[in-house]
């Protein structure tokens, strides 16, 4: 296999058939004074320096990549690692990529920062980094998720942002990108947009892979140091799919390394009632680039249906649907019941307790574990930690807090 | 000739502008679209925008997004539109008619099926608002082939060289987006928009439409002075979800509309001529 790392995008951000810059006219000059800027700004060394120090000192990072020995023993077979990016501050691996795109803002000249959020992680990474450079924030959220997730909400009001509860359409993720992107139209000449994941236009698919490729980087390093050898398996969970090209990223050259991307299962891929385009979707455009989608027969894009708010999103980045395609990287879908069940064991058994986003990762990689021996390693993204979801667990199984 | 620039060489002539209104298809009721559209060409339109529903129309304003809404309740799909220009063209052969869309329910319908429905019905131009012409060469050589014009949208802030770019791509007119922002959205700068047409005319010979921010009689005369073609969508659309519990009502209240901003554009043309 040729070398994929710094292969693609091409120059106009397509990753083979997929990825690209489909949007109205107003927001192509936009794009492209965003694609020169970050250009400029990613091999800058002061702008790297100022990125790397605010990983340390502000995000904490590196995180630890920590051996789940009990889980493993419990399991039976492959060797489980997690990339502990619950220990982010603010608790996700989202706040990687919104430093890295504030930093950029405020070098554009930007004053006013505007977000997307499904669960509010992205949402409250915004926020945090907007309140620390002291710009303005507004945060698009869906009405349903507004509700589902209080707590978020009330963090980034306390963060001083502004946050927007969208009623258009299905009233979740979706739409609140809807409504950001017709706020950035509006709004261009001051306004930054922080996308929250690995999808849109170009150069956003680059750019939030490049921030969040730290994970993967970070995560090379420290099963070499600590094992002497590459990882077997990687494995993360797939909504747009920003913290599982983050930790793909920098293995894609390494070809004894499997990846795999699990999406969010719902009832059951059978159900239809599901989030998993990769696994039962099919390519078309949405939100400004081509790649796997949840649509019907006439192109109308369809609600999702995840117990993980992070992972209800009918689209996914473009350059997960080229690694698809080409067979690099495997796409399966857990449902809600099998990522509730490895909720509770890691909770149980390691004392972590991981975001039923993660948990989706989780339940896949106790699926693979005892079919590999020993001496195998995977390494699993824990992508976030779990106390946003402690009121939807205790409601799906009947407990009132 | 194509209907449309048969269309703009007539009003040439005549030394008029062209008025064209926007509505969705299907909104609120499927049954409802066809007679609509007769009544707002009696009311003096030249060229009619079919809005095809789509469910995250991402450059709309709310009350575009509400019209896709009430179309999808009824699930008003693409190839509901083509029947519905169809049904047209039985009984009008003359006034052009432009879907205006998204680029989805296309590239799932497939690009030259649907671009040899479309002529086979009798659409004139197709214009899909998230499809620049960087990602566009494949539909636009398919349209091309079925003698349907591709139309594009211009905005304030395209650079020279991306409106030469886009007048090479178009054909019949070019749609020029007269603010930043989406539909439906604020007020109109006469005189910027006036500039602006300027720098695009000394690129392009094709009529320029102009549209966002027209919503009565006297903005409707300003941009005409200054334009080609005035697209008039959510002011008329807004008036068609205020009586969407009354769809027998739409077809006569909304050629009110129309009548009216005909009335101002052409008497605005023929103060000009003095």
């Amino acid at each position: 296999m040729s070398k994929l790392i710094d292969s693609l995008p091409d120059a106009n951000g397509h990753f083979g058939v997929y990825g690209g810059r489909f949007v109205a006219e107003t927001l192509m000059e936009p794009l492209e004074e965003l694609r020169l800027a970050y250009e400029k700004y990613r091999s800058d060394p002061a702008f790297l320096a100022e990125f790397d120090a605010d990983l340390s000192h502000y995000v904490g990072r590196p995180s630890p990549l920590y051996f789940a020995e009990r889980w493993s023993r419990d399991l039976g077979g492959a060797k489980l690692y997690l990339k502990r990016e619950d220990l982010n501050h603010t608790g996700a691996h989202k706040i990687n990529n919104t430093i890295g795109q504030a930093l950029l803002a405020k070098r554009m000249g930007k004053t006013r920062i505007i977000a997307e959020t499904g669960a509010g992680q992205h949402g409250v990474a915004s926020a945090t980094v907007a309140a620390r450079l002291g710009l303005e924030c507004v945060v698009y959220m869906g009405a349903e998720d507004v509700q589902r997730q209080a707590a978020n909400v009330f963090r980034m009001k306390l963060l001083g942002a502004r946050v927007v509860p969208v009623t258009s359409g299905s009233k979740t993720l979706k739409d609140a990108l809807n409504e950001a992107m017709r706020d950035w139209v509006t709004n261009v000449d001051h306004t930054f947009y922080i996308i929250g994941t690995v999808a849109g236009p170009h150069p956003y698919p680059a750019m939030v892979r490049d921030f969040q490729s730290i994970i993967g980087r970070e995560a090379r390093a420290q099963i070499l140091a600590i094992e002497g050898k590459l990882p077997d398996a990687l494995v993360a969970c797939v909504g747009g799919g920003s913290n599982a090209i983050g930790l793909f990223y920098p293995f894609l050259d390494d070809e004894s390394v499997r990846m795999i991307g699990v999406e969010g299962g719902g009832d059951g891929v059978a159900s239809g009632r599901h989030a998993a385009p990769l696994t039962a979707g099919r390519p078309g455009v949405l939100h400004g680039n081509r790649t796997y989608l949840m649509e019907d027969a006439d192109g109308q894009i369809i609600e999702t249906h995840s117990i993980s708010a992070g992972l209800d999103y009918p689209g996914v980045g473009p350059e997960h649907a080229w690694l698809k395609d080409l067979g690099r990287a495997q796409y399966v879908a857990i449902t809600d019941d099998e990522a509730l069940a490895a909720f509770h064991a890691l909770t149980r058994i390691e004392g972590i307790i991981p975001a039923l986003e993660s948990s989706h990762a989780l339940a896949q990689a106790a699926k693979l574990a005892p079919t590999m021996s020993e001496d195998q390693i995977i390494v699993v993204n824990l992508s976030g930690r779990g106390d946003k979801d402690i009121h939807t667990v205790a409601a799906r199984e009947g407990i009132t807090l | 000739m194509s209907r449309i620039a048969a269309c703009f060489t007539r009003l040439r002539a005549a030394g008029r502008k062209a008025l064209i209104p926007f509505v969705t298809a299907g909104d609120p009721h499927p049954a409802v679209t066809v007679p609509l559209m007769h009544a707002l060409v009696e009311a003096g339109a030249d060229i009619l925008e079919l809005g095809i529903p789509f469910s995250d129309p991402m450059a709309d304003g709310p009350v575009i997004q509400q019209a896709c809404e009430r179309a999808l309740l009824h699930h008003t799909s693409l190839r509901h539109v083509l029947e519905m220009v169809r049904e047209f063209r039985a009984d009008n052969d003359i006034t052009p008619v432009v879907l205006m869309g998204y680029l989805n329910p296309v590239e799932v319908m497939g690009y030259e099926i649907f671009a040899r429905a479309a002529a086979a019905v009798g659409v004139d131009g197709v214009l899909t608002v998230d499809l620049p012409p960087e990602e566009g060469s494949e539909l636009i050589a398919c349209l091309r082939e079925h003698r349907l014009d591709p139309i594009f949208l211009l905005a304030p802030n395209s650079t020279p060289a991306r409106v030469k770019k886009i007048c090479a791509a178009a054909s019949g007119f070019v749609y020029y987006v007269s603010l930043k922002g989406v539909t439906g959205a604020a007020s109109l700068d006469t005189e910027a928009v006036a500039r602006k047409l300027k720098e695009i005319r000394a690129v392009t010979d094709l009529p320029i439409g102009v549209g966002f921010g027209i919503r009565d009689g006297d903005s409707a005369a300003r941009v005409a002075a200054v334009a080609d073609a005035v697209v008039v969508g959510s002011a008329l659309v807004s008036k068609i979800g205020a009586l969407a519990g009354t769809p027998d009502k739409i077809p006569a209240q909304a050629a009110a509309v129309i009548a009216e901003m005909r009335r101002a554009m052409d008497h605005q043309s023929v103060s000009g001529d003095r």
